[in-house]
């Protein structure tokens, strides 16, 4: 089966093509889904393929669209629920929090909530302060719920896949600004990647970077630069925030014995200081110095351009932040 | 049902206090505020601003409403459309290009917030969000503090009909309704929320029909008829004033233009349907009154629109040549002190 390049909008579209005409049970229900096509563009014509039952356009309640696919699939059916932004989630912070993820505890078992809440994510569009941090580190921190942080379209697709058929609910989160981004794809209506399993997506020696989504692909410049150096660095992309899994990041410390972490999250409490925590209990007879975090500003994202992206992660600075360490 | 008002209001200034001056004075805030937001729509176009958010087709219910209040006394939470709102209570067209371009010394946020986002302590705006319907809690809370002082302060909160579906708007109501707050929820109801028409948001004909629910009054009026707009607030205002408690007014009107820069509009709505609103314009139809009424002619229209224009463009122009923030502004005020 050949891998054919596609963008990552086109990776979440296939991947909610396949899954839908694959089990009756799975719909669609948000914001702008049906006659507009997605707020970006992900379920453009899903309308006229699969019918006002199963693409259903919702009122403006984040709430009722997160509170009722909880329902919704604690009676059977698979809802995929889309939130415009992961900022406007807040307002249905109950929902997911206090129910999707704790429902299946809660109660012994005898509900499971296969839900798949697919949200985007990400600064650097002007867009201010309430549409654009990245906080699903937030979302990340109660067990329960899978946070899914796709990076590119290879993974876009099989991880939306495999969460859309898992009986756990997904919190999926989409890059706002990715979504033209492109990689080989398999064409197998089953690609599916496995739940929590991280990626090593460039091969170093020198410092270990941990990181995902637009994280990732900075650093992957970043990396290019310090190569001309004779800096290699090795990427650790997360693709899961939880189920978190750290083992090569492990591995790639213990080698690199160096370690910056990239995310957009805000600077506390978040990606980084739980990997920098983990690496201190699993690898500390192996640090030869601090692990370094890059992250965004900690001030509410501004929307005035520049200063935007000066409060954003950049190449640059994961570069500077390398060379602390090395 | 308590809604009361459900009549068709024409354009007739019998019941209005309003003098000939007055009058004409709105009739310029509505024509200021179209032209000021059209002209970001062409600036959005050349790919000189990066985003607009506009309240195109909405000016009759915002300066009607902005009249019929305590204008800096009173408090208003806007929503995103009200430009024309903003303008009628003192924000003006050099801080509204300021924020468009996201430009240094943006008065309302230091170029931090998005534009259209309003808010001004001088003028008695507070701070308005991007998820909708936030405000009305908020509303609600200013509300109190103003009855707990014991201030005769009336805060009018304004939302579309699509954040009427949020949890935030019935809280907001509850609360205002059990402690019969002095308050005005003023619904701009423009039939769409973004592609999403008004039978896929509610499953009642008219937003105000939940005022019982409440226990609040509730009203419905042309928000195209700026005079009735006027009428309608006034009256709510002056309950809430005395005392009377909280009204939802309804003001029904249409978005004449996509819901943002953004967004094309033909994928949901046809164009003989915003042809027929644009029969409905409030500032056309408003001029017509005004000419009946032989308080203007077609040299004093051309005069109203010269005198916008040479604004307008006074304001880009000004905005143009501020500088961008300095890096040192995105620190800003988090913190106090």
């Amino acid at each position: 089966m050949a891998d054919r390049p596609i963008t990552y909008r086109e990776a979440l579209s296939s991947a909610l093509r396949e899954e839908m005409q694959r089990d009756e049970r799975v719909f669609i229900m948000g914001e702008e889904v049906g006659v507009w096509g997605g707020t970006y563009a992900v379920t453009r014509g899903f309308l006229d393929e699969f019918g006002a039952r199963r693409v259903r356009d919702t009122p403006i309640s984040e709430m009722v669209i997160a509170g009722a696919a909880v329902g919704a699939a604690m009676a059977g059916l698979r809802p995929i629920a889309e939130i415009m932004t992961i900022n406007f989630a807040f307002l249905a912070l109950d929902a997911i929090i206090n129910h999707a993820a704790k429902v299946r505890y809660m109660f012994n078992g005898q509900f499971t909530v296969p839900l798949v809440i697919r949200t985007t994510t990400g600064g650097g569009k002007q867009l201010g302060a309430t549409h654009s941090h990245a906080p699903e580190v937030i979302f990340a921190h109660f067990p329960g719920l899978y946070v899914a942080v796709p990076g590119t379209a290879y993974d876009a697709k099989g991880m939306l896949k495999a969460s859309i058929r898992d009986d756990n609910p997904v919190l999926f989160v989409e890059h706002s600004t990715m979504l033209q981004r492109r990689s080989p794809v398999p064409d197998d209506p089953d690609f599916l990647l496995p739940i929590g399993k991280s990626d090593i997506k460039r091969k170093g020696s020198d410092v270990t970077i941990v990181t995902y989504q637009k994280g990732l692909e900075h650093s992957l410049v970043a990396a290019e630069e310090l190569a001309k150096e004779g800096i290699e660095a090795e990427i650790v992309d997360l693709r899961w925030l939880r189920p978190l899994d750290l083992e090569p990041v492990f591995e790639s410390f213990k080698k690199t014995n160096r370690c910056v972490v990239v995310e957009e999250s805000l600077p506390m409490f978040n990606v980084g200081a739980e990997v920098a925590a983990q690496i201190h209990d699993v690898c500390f007879d192996w640090m030869d110095a601090p692990v370094k975090r890059v992250a965004a500003m900690d001030i509410p994202l501004p929307y005035s351009h520049e200063i935007e992206l000066m409060a954003l992660p950049s190449p640059e600075k994961i570069i500077r932040a390398v060379k602390e360490v090395v | 049902m308590a809604t009361e008002a459900l009549t068709v209001h024409t354009l007739d200034d019998t019941a209005v206090d309003l003098s000939s001056e007055t009058l004409l004075e709105m009739h310029w805030q509505m024509v200021r505020a179209r032209r000021a937001d059209e002209r970001l729509w062409a600036l959005h176009r050349q790919g000189k601003i990066a985003f607009h958010i506009s309240g195109i087709g909405q000016e009759g219910i915002q300066v009607g409403a902005a009249y019929a209040m305590r204008r800096g006394h009173d408090y208003a939470s806007l929503y995103y459309r009200d430009v024309a709102f903003a303008f009628a209570l003192g924000y003006t067209p050099r801080e509204f290009y300021l924020a468009a371009f996201g430009k240094e010394g943006e008065p309302t946020s230091g170029a931090r917030q998005m534009p259209s986002h309003f808010s001004s302590r001088a003028l008695g705006m507070l701070s308005s969000s991007s998820p909708v319907a936030t405000q009305v809690p908020q509303a609600a809370g200013a509300a109190l503090a103003c009855k707990l002082r014991g201030e005769d302060r009336v805060t009018v909160v304004t939302l579309g009909e699509g954040a009427t579906s949020e949890g935030d708007f019935y809280e907001g109501l509850n609360w205002a309704g059990v402690h019969r707050l002095p308050l005005v929820c003023l619904v701009q109801n423009n039939v769409y929320a973004i592609s999403v028409p008004q039978h896929l948001q509610m499953a009642v004909p008219h937003v105000a029909d939940r005022a019982p629910m409440f226990g609040i009054a509730g009203a419905v009026v042309d928000g195209n008829d700026v005079l009735a707009s006027y009428r309608v607030m006034k009256e709510a205002i002056q309950r809430a004033r005395d005392g009377g408690g909280a009204t939802l007014v309804e003001a029904k009107t249409y978005r004449l233009v996509p819901h943002s820069s953004d967004d094309d509009d033909r994928s949901y709505r046809s164009r003989d349907e915003v042809e027929a609103w644009k029969q409905r314009d409030p500032i056309a139809r408003f001029g017509a009154y005004l000419r009946e009424r032989g308080l203007l002619d077609d040299e004093a229209l051309d005069e109203i629109e010269r005198r916008v224009r040479q604004e307008v463009d006074e304001a880009q122009a000004f905005a143009q040549a501020v500088p961008y923030p300095p890096p040192e502004a995105a620190l800003g005020p988090v913190f106090k002190g």
